[in-house]
């Protein structure tokens, strides 16, 4: 789960490490009352949206008067933010961040993620603030910086200042920099991030250590746990139909094609994508309905699917381990009736109670293709979605 | 011969007494499985399918000498399991639940590296070896003793491979699966090296997806390591970069662990890949002349 940067921010200062004095508003009225509590003179405003590349998007701005400010709010609020990072419809503005002006000496990278190869995490550093790690990583591997944190010991003051002196920093920096990156470390564990990136982590004009930009993610499996954290949840970030289908235990992620997929398992499900795509078609969606799979969850993974005007024929692909084919039949009977199809339906069925699942489609008088094996499902399905074009 | 597991295998179901240990481990003493017990803390000294309830892994295996476990606990509580049976001298964790907080399984995985523990999963359909021992989730009849080691990230997706190298008739010495999450307990090259070592095991399923880079990995295991012919799939071809396919581990991140990347590092290695996961096992065919 994705927070804002002000969310993250919140965060960070709970752990006391070094953020600008920031308000979240809602509203130009909100802003114009938020610069006023800050204090100073410039303020830099930011959009809150999940997606990176804010800054060359425009927006971000520093401002100086009222008139500025309210210009910001009635471009952005409101309207959807499109970055390099987004699709073509951009993300939804609904809150910007006003935040004291910070006078920035030098801009340095600081990130951490859970290293898959290692098993461990993994802080990187980096003197090219500002601009985008996977390009430094990918052009000059040798200015990303490492430290890996023991999953027994947690990171030491040593890791910190070991990174500092690397990174050119000099006298109180030292300090302030491990002290960033121990608290980062404890604040990494006890948060269950999956993701942490400050970019930039500044040198002020002062001399000190700031976190100008935060971005955390944190573990899905860990909310049971991170309640407070939890409630951070912004829904208008997140594409309608994922977090509809999250909602039933169903994993639906929307892609551009035609032909609408559902399968238990992911891997299946993802092998089931590709094998429409090598027979000629365009899967229109990943959708797992997993192996807890019910009647209601079969029926809603049919209405998600249904609800992609795109869709022009419907693969249902199934491999019963723990999921009983004929309960799947049941629920896709019921969707039918419940919601009406008027694209064809290719169905595949093996392993428990497959023939009972066939059985009950045929008899059944809902119009459904039976395919003989996996591939000629797939390509009745291509087939199919080709015919109504 | 086999890896891991066979019919001496002693084993032992952590939330035994849950609807989903229930049900497995029905159907695992269906099929065959040497099951001496299970383990709810609180109801010790009942007994639940004919075998006996323990209070702790430890009495558990003081009473029954059991040497591998199966955990269906929800996922808050699998890291306590897991450690709990690797505390208690269990040499084979089979953990089929899925969500761990991946933070957990850092720690998990530390100590049972450090104290030489297998464990298999988590987020996984588990380990068979077709006619002898069935821990986990997969349907046991699709499965056929033979010579094929199967090994495989995901559930469903090592269905189709067993069942077609069950349509062939060449069945299966064993089948791993080792889970979908970022960090497993054990990998794909931990397998690969028992598959290599194992007599009865004459050729080798890969089945990978997208995400990490444990298939590249794999693959640089295999080019110094594996004699035995070896077929490769991955998934998630058309999967889209930086969505998360179901799987916790199955996403492309920065660029990294796409599918092409993947089928270019098996092939490098000398592996038969194969792009429709319908023809793995007529791609073992033509690889083994069998």
């Amino acid at each position: 789960m994705n927070l804002h940067e002000y969310q993250a921010k919140q965060i960070f200062a709970q752990y006391g490490l070094p953020v600008s004095q920031g308000i979240a508003c809602d509203t130009a009225d909100e802003a114009v009352a938020a610069t006023k509590k800050i204090g100073g003179d410039t303020w830099v405003i930011k959009v809150q949206v999940h997606a990176g590349g804010r800054g060359k998007a425009g927006g971000v701005k520093l401002v100086k008067t009222e008139a500025e400010i309210r210009e910001f709010c009635a471009t952005h609020i409101g309207t959807n933010l499109v970055t390099f990072q987004t699709d073509e419809k951009g993300q939804p503005v609904s809150k910007i961040y006003v935040e004291d002006c910070t006078d920035i000496d030098r801009e340095l990278y600081l990130g951490a993620v859970i290293d898959r190869s290692s098993q461990r995490v993994v802080f990187m550093a980096s003197t090219e603030g500002g601009v985008e790690i996977e390009t430094v990583a990918e052009e000059t591997p040798d200015k990303i910086l490492k430290a890996t944190v023991d999953p027994a010991l947690g990171a030491q003051g040593y890791q910190g200042r070991d990174l500092a002196f690397k990174l050119g920093l000099e006298g109180k920096q030292i300090n302030q920099f491990a002290k960033v990156f121990t608290t980062l470390a404890k604040m990494f564990i006890e948060t269950d991030l999956a993701l942490l990136e400050i970019n930039p982590l500044v040198v002020t004009k002062a001399g000190d250590i700031h976190c100008l930009d935060a971005k955390v993610s944190i573990d899905g499996n860990a909310l049971y746990r991170q309640k407070d954290i939890s409630t951070m949840r912004d829904p208008s970030q997140e594409d309608e139909r994922e977090s509809q289908a999250a909602e039933f235990g169903l994993n639906y992620v929307a892609l551009e094609g035609d032909i609408g997929c559902m399968v238990n398992g992911a891997g299946l499900a993802m092998g089931t994508m590709d094998l429409v795509k090598l027979h000629g078609g365009q899967p229109a969606n990943f959708l797992d309905v997993g192996g807890g799979a019910t009647k209601e969850t079969v029926s809603e993974a049919f209405k998600i699917i249904l609800s992609d005007t795109n869709v022009k024929a419907v693969l249902i692909n199934i491999f019963g381990g723990i999921v009983r084919c004929d309960i799947i039949a049941d629920g896709i009977i019921g969707a039918v009736k419940e919601v009406g199809v008027k694209v064809p339906v290719v169905v595949r069925f093996e392993g428990n109670n497959a023939a009972v699942g066939v059985k009950t489609l045929a008899e059944s008088d809902v119009d459904i293709i039976a395919a003989t094996s996996l591939t000629d499902a797939v390509q009745q399905a291509v087939k199919a979605a080709g015919v109504k074009a | 011969m086999s890896i891991l597991i066979d019919s001496n295998t002693k084993v032992i179901c952590q939330g035994f007494t849950g609807a989903q240990g229930t049900m497995h481990s029905e159907q695992s003493i269906a099929y065959g499985t040497k099951m001496v017990g299970g383990i709810t803390p609180g109801k010790g000294g009942q007994t639940h399918l004919g075998l006996p309830v323990f209070n702790t892994v430890k009495d558990a295996v003081d009473e029954t000498a059991a040497n591998a476990t199966v955990i269906y606990v929800p996922a808050q509580f699998a890291k306590d399991g897991i450690l709990e049976a690797a505390e208690a001298g269990i040499e084979l964790i089979v953990c089929i639940t899925e969500g761990l907080p991946t933070l957990d399984m850092l720690a998990v995985k530390a100590s049972l590296d450090a104290r030489g523990i297998r464990l298999i999963g988590p987020n996984c359909p588990g380990v068979i070896t077709p006619g002898e021992c069935k821990i986990g989730i997969m349907p046991g009849d699709i499965h056929l003793p033979g010579k094929v080691g199967v090994v495989s990230r995901s559930g469903t997706l090592t269905y189709e491979a067993v069942k077609q190298t069950t349509d062939l008739g060449y069945g299966q010495s064993s089948c791993v699966g080792i889970g979908g999450d970022p960090i497993p307990g054990s990998s794909f090259i931990d397998i690969l090296g028992l598959f290599e070592a194992d007599p009865a095991t004459e050729a080798i399923v890969m089945v990978g997806e997208i995400g990490g880079n444990a298939e590249e990995e794999a693959a640089e295991f295999i080019k110094s390591n594996v004699t035995k012919p070896v077929v490769g799939y991955i998934a998630g071809v058309t999967a889209p970069p930086g969505k998360r396919m179901g799987h916790a581990g199955a996403i492309i991140a920065g660029g990294k662990g796409t599918a092409e990347d993947k089928f270019a590092a098996l092939h490098a290695a000398g592996v038969s890949t194969t792009k429709s996961l319908a023809e793995i096992g007529n791609t073992l065919k033509e690889l083994t002349g069998w």
